[in-house]
């Protein structure tokens, strides 16, 4: 069995001059390892990539705020319903799973500068409670909600992944209030949006790229986390009302009796009940 | 009317096996004009003849009297003791080599950086002609590098750092601060691609998480973030450079 871990990982593996060097603790007698650069740029774009990502996905959710059929309408904008007169959910798994690769990319080199050892958690905490200092608190902060998100955010993706037709002014409230999901979104909506907002934060000040100052910076960090947080608390208000006023009627799917004027042209014709061809084109979420 | 304050003083000798850290209590009235080195050599010289603390100018020059003043790196020669308040607790910067009570030694670690990051001249000349009148230099490019040289390397940025503290071969802020200084003399010959070698790894420029407590204790207001960022991008840059081009570098 050895022999054959072995052969699995190491058969096709380069025996480089450098390999040996650096197996001889020599590594830092070489030329310096473009790769450190490389990554560090990785983790902030993916950071990026996520953090707008959160921002415009809130957005998207927050439509239930104004009602359940532009939440709907946004839904099946992103299945493709009036593109194709059609649903195809497996448009939304193709982007979860894109931000599922960048989140993965994201985790792994974030964990880099998390503390590794009782000794570095013990001097960062200390170091943070004892100097009171904003952005080094902000820091241990970006460390706890990471932490959380490694669970949080791997567990909401996979579900989007494997089940993105039970997305819906219904299908998301059942799921919310009936599935008893409700504290699983209000933990990840706290982290994500703590964890994005001083990410962001600290890539503008890390780049220094932005004609702003840092007390601005800061300023518009905490005013946008409030914004997104007060947003994101109202909309999970929203879908637990609604998912507790479904909730003797669980596993109903939302359909529209009318749709605004400006939608009409795209959206397929209305069956003999007058309604929209769900059942013939909504797929999964239908059966 | 004078009002009291009272300092507690991490207490440790590190040379007496049988020492531990411990905070000792020292109580004296505040004085207009007063500044905590003067707070200090009061105590030594009328409560406590054996406490440990270092300074040398009195005037925020030398950096040699850094420590940590509740929680935080300042010169006690630049801190009033009248903008404290009645309670202070005084430590010794962390980081550095402990001698005693709030005696460290930045030297040692800073002779250490210096050579780690060469942080000194590489002129085109190894042994330039001292008859010869000096290269001219550019009003402006004067004024940066001496903007830069203002650093007394006091040792509270690193003491300030998150990242050193959890990474004892973190280069700190004050490495930064030498290599942005070098880059921005003309006279010094080195390229990006020499600095990258110097400061190109994750105990180097890619290790700095920007939490920039350097920047915001910094006693002579250092530009640290924006050194620091600008020598991070210029780092990339030679990071996303072909092969080729580094190897010309």
């Amino acid at each position: 069995m050895q022999h054959i871990m072995t052969a699995f990982f190491f058969c096709n593996a380069p025996m480089s001059e450098s390999l040996f060097v650096v197996q001889s603790g020599l590594a830092e007698a070489l030329r310096k390892s473009r790769l450190p650069g490389l990554l560090d740029v990785l983790q902030s774009v993916t950071g990026l990539v996520l953090a707008l990502f959160m921002w415009g996905h809130m957005m998207f959710v927050a439509s239930i705020l104004l009602g359940k059929t532009p939440m709907w309408t946004i839904t099946k904008l992103f299945e493709g319903y009036f593109f194709f007169g059609k649903s195809y959910p497996g448009l939304v798994s193709c982007v979860v799973a894109f931000i599922a690769l960048v989140f993965v990319a994201h985790a792994l080199l974030a964990v880099r500068k998390f503390p590794a050892s009782y000794r570095q958690f013990r001097a960062i905490r200390a170091h943070a409670k004892a100097m009171r200092h904003g952005d080094s608190t902000l820091w241990v902060w970006q460390v706890y909600t990471g932490f959380l998100l490694f669970f949080l955010a791997s567990a909401h993706l996979y579900q989007m992944l494997v089940w993105p037709q039970n997305i819906g002014p219904y299908a998301s409230s059942d799921r919310i209030w009936s599935d008893g999901l409700w504290p699983f979104y209000l933990t990840m909506l706290l982290a994500v949006e703590l964890h994005g907002g001083i990410g962001l934060y600290r890539l503008a000040v890390k780049w220094d790229l932005l004609p702003a100052s840092r007390a601005f910076l800061k300023r518009l960090k905490w005013g946008l986390t409030a914004f997104f947080l007060i947003l994101g608390l109202a909309t999970l208000g929203a879908y637990m009302k609604i998912g507790y006023e479904h909730r003797f009627q669980y596993g109903e799917r939302y359909t529209p009796e009318t749709l605004p004027g400006w939608l009409l042209p795209f959206a397929p014709a209305k069956d003999f009940s007058g309604l929209y061809p769900v059942e013939a084109t909504f797929g999964k979420e239908a059966s | 009317m004078s009002r009291p304050i009272t300092l507690q003083i991490l207490r440790y000798n590190p040379q007496n096996a049988a020492s531990r850290p411990r905070l000792q209590s020292y109580t004296l009235d505040k004085a207009d004009g007063m500044t905590l080195f003067i707070a200090l050599n009061e105590i030594r010289e009328h409560q406590d003849a054996t406490l440990q603390f270092d300074f040398v100018c009195r005037a925020g020059i030398c950096g040699s009297c850094a420590m940590m003043v509740n929680g935080r790196p300042r010169l006690a020669c630049r801190t009033l003791v009248n903008e404290l308040p009645d309670t202070v607790v005084l430590a010794p910067l962390p980081f550095f080599e402990l001698i005693g009570d709030l005696s460290v030694n930045t030297g040692k670690w800073m002779r250490g950086m210096s050579e780690r990051l060469q942080t000194w001249l590489h002129a085109r000349e190894e042994l330039p002609d001292l008859r010869r009148i000096e290269e001219k230099m550019e009003p402006e490019e004067a004024e940066a590098v001496y903007e830069m040289d203002r650093c007394i390397e006091c040792g509270c940025c690193v003491a300030a750092c998150g990242t050193a503290q959890m990474r004892q071969d973190f280069v700190g802020a004050v490495g930064f601060g030498k290599i942005a200084r070098f880059r921005l003399d003309p006279r010094d010959t080195r390229t990006d691609g020499d600095y990258y070698e110097l400061i190109g790894d994750d105990s180097g420029v890619f290790g700095c998480m920007s939490l920039l407590a350097c920047h915001d204790v910094c006693p002579k207001s250092l530009p640290l973030q924006t050194q620091i960022a600008f020598l991070r991008r210029k780092m990339v840059s030679q990071a996303l450079q072909p092969a080729v081009a580094q190897t010309a570098n």
